[in-house]
């Protein structure tokens, strides 16, 4: 959806792909053209190259826009792209397949100086390798594959003792997982801050970074809050940020939107985490403090536009937080909750921006992640960003499939939270108390459940026979009423 | 009107009668007057005393859920006079108690055999969906009577998985 209006605004014509489930989707509705491309299952629908490709050729595309998830940091669709003469809107092949190494990605920028979180930045051979490295950088470490992500493929290690048999565990889990063994060391920092800068580089060698994104608050390593600027960034250190963010670009021949994904300690110091090589989620918040429409951009640097700005022309203006509104069960472990969504009202007003890929009626498949809407407050400054948001979530209303609306408005009424005191252990803590739940309109309640069932059958309620419900004749009053 | 309502497990009594310029109401005998308008479907516009209250409902698989601001109220509605031709099954420990699939998925795992005895709140059966794992518990002490999933099997929300009695 981000990328069709970004299209229409453009006067480019967009064509969408999509599923047996998503035949109904909004993208669908909403592009100009849209072609099926398989099944439910990723693997044989929108992870499938070669299908991805038949339709780009059926419909003379000259550009392929990945999004954000599925192919959008698959070094192989970006060179196929590049050999079937379709523009890949994003990095190259070469750059995508060099950050999508975390091993080779550290030997590259450790040339480059650029911070890492002390350890290795090549695989371990043995156990003694890991135990010698282990005792220079000190207990506790982190086990993590080459070429895992996302949380998967890590382990932690407190003491010496339990090295050798976790470092076992973990290659061969590497093995299973990702096909490749190669498990790397790295001192463990206890929830530290997870802060991210957006770049955006031209294919002229132009690169500039937009400023930071402060994404802690996370849960099983999914983000569901992020915000611009973050709290604890100094005017300083986000140009120290930004000047190796652009160096790990530059090293990487990196052209279009990407993002240098930083670890910062509780004394402020950070490490090069990992390089997202796409448009990410939470762009929003950086859209809104810097005036600029990354899609737009994106665009205009795959058609071979030189940036229209350098680095002195960008101001960051006031503070932007995204929520991401997800289709999950807050009474059931934040599972997901699949469904048809009966009722949805959305919030609007000064400051709100609303990212939606969903409508009244759509039923949220089962087969994906249960993102809905990302719901964006900007305000002049964090206070009233928060109070916006706050306002807004409060206006939002989604009927028929369980969301985390209530945990979006707890984090933001969190006093940690307004304090900016974040990191990514933050949300885990938060949900292992229970909020203590006032309520007191039980009567109010009570009395709006017989006026539904009064307003909704006015003629009905009293003529009924004696085996129909209040339930039943309200079901019958909406049959009738679908039919008239 | 007469009805019954429960709201979070409580039982109100709420009568309903049209009065100049809204309803009068009286609920648990306590009277009161309300203005009331339905928006849309759905969605419930009260004015009680000056304040105004945004209702909004959502029907489920036992009643409503009827939103008061962002607290949720869950309830049910009965006309009395067909209380007594309802078998209320409500707070009743002794009767078997089926276990549901609260979302479409896939069962991956189960727990728990035929005949074995299981606590409150232990999990019976694992459903995937969306890569995730949700462990199934059961609502009461008892014995599980039935297994009705199967391992591997595909379920929709509301699918019956087992039988605890």
């Amino acid at each position: 959806m981000r990328v069709i209006r970004a299209c229409r605004e453009l006067g480019i014509t967009s064509v969408a792909v999509y599923s047996d489930v998503d035949r109904a989707a909004l993208h669908v509705r909403q592009a100009d053209e849209a072609y099926h491309v398989g099944p439910p299952a990723a693997t044989e629908s929108y992870l499938n190259i070669q299908k991805i490709l038949n339709v780009a050729k059926r419909c003379g595309a000259d550009a392929i826009h990945p999004g954000y998830g599925f192919l959008s940091e698959n070094a192989a669709f970006a060179r196929a792209c590049e050999d079937a003469n379709f523009k890949f809107i994003g990095s190259s092949a070469a750059s995508i397949e060099m950050m999508g190494s975390k091993t080779r990605a550290r030997k590259a920028m450790e040339k480059e100086g650029v911070p890492f979180v002390p350890g290795t930045s090549s695989g371990l051979d043995s156990a003694a390798q890991a135990g010698q490295v282990a005792a220079k950088i000190g207990y506790p470490v982190m086990l993590k594959a080459a070429a895992g992500g996302g949380g998967k493929g890590m382990r932690l290690v407190q003491t010496k003792e339990g090295l050798g048999s976790v470092l076992e565990a973990a290659q061969s889990e590497a093995r299973r997982s990702f096909g490749d063994g190669e498990v790397y060391i790295e001192k463990a920092l206890i929830n530290p801050r997870h802060i991210e800068m957006q770049i955006l580089a031209d294919e002229h060698g132009n690169t500039v970074y937009l400023g930071e994104r402060e994404c802690s608050i996370q849960r099983r390593h999914q983000k569901v809050l992020e915000e611009s600027p973050s709290p604890i960034v100094s005017p300083a250190m986000r140009r120290q940020m930004g000047d190796i963010a652009v160096r790990v670009a530059k090293t990487a021949a990196y052209s279009n939107a990407g993002t240098v994904e930083f670890l910062v300690d509780e004394n402020a110091n950070f490490y090069f985490l990992e390089m997202n090589t796409r448009l990410q989620v939470e762009h929003p918040v950086t859209e809104l403090t810097s005036g600029l429409d990354l899609v737009h951009l994106q665009i205009r640097i795959a058609a071979g536009e030189p940036l229209p700005f350098t680095q002195k022309d960008i101001s960051l203006r006031g503070h932007a937080i995204e929520c991401r509104i997800y289709a999950e069960d807050p009474d059931n472990n934040y599972f997901p909750s699949p469904g048809t969504i009966s009722l949805l009202l959305d919030p609007s007003g000064p400051g709100i921006r609303l990212d939606s890929g969903v409508y009244e009626g759509w039923t949220v498949p089962i087969d994906y992640d249960p993102l809905l809407a990302k719901l964006i407050g900007h305000g002049a400054d964090r206070p009233q960003a928060i109070s916006r948001l706050v306002r807004a979530l409060n206006e939002s209303f989604v009927g028929g499939v369980k969301t985390n609306l209530p945990l979006l408005r707890r984090i933001l009424g969190e006093l940690d939270f307004q304090a900016g005191k974040v990191d990514t252990g933050y949300l885990d803590r938060l949900l292992r108390s229970k909020p203590a739940e006032v309520k007191h309109d039980e009567k109010v309640a009570a009395i709006a459940a017989g006026l539904f069932a009064i307003l909704e059958h006015p003629s009905t309620v009293a003529n009924d026979g004696p085996d129909a419900s209040g339930w039943k004749k309200a079901a019958r009053a909406d049959a009738l009423r679908g039919t008239t | 009107m007469l009805y019954e309502v429960t709201i979070d497990g409580k039982n109100h009594q709420l009568q309903l009668k049209p009065a100049e310029g809204g309803w009068q109401c009286r609920l648990d005998g306590l009277p009161v007057k309300v203005d009331a308008v339905l928006n849309r479907r759905n969605v419930l516009s009260l004015l009680m005393n000056g304040k105004a209250y945004d209702i909004k409902r959502e029907l489920t698989t036992t009643g409503m859920n009827i939103w008061v601001g962002t607290t949720r109220y869950a309830a049910q509605i009965r006309d009395p006079r067909s209380l007594r031709r309802r078998k209320d099954g409500v707070g009743d420990d002794l009767s078997p108690k089926e276990l549901v699939a609260p979302m479409p998925g896939k069962v991956v795992r189960i727990l728990v055999s035929e005949m074995t005895e299981v606590e409150a709140g232990q999990g019976i059966v694992i459903v995937e969906a969306m890569k995730m794992q949700n462990e199934i518990k059961s609502p009461k002490k008892g014995i599980v009577q039935k297994l009705v999933a199967a391992e591997g099997a595909n379920v929709n929300a509301g699918d019956v998985l087992a039988i605890v009695e």
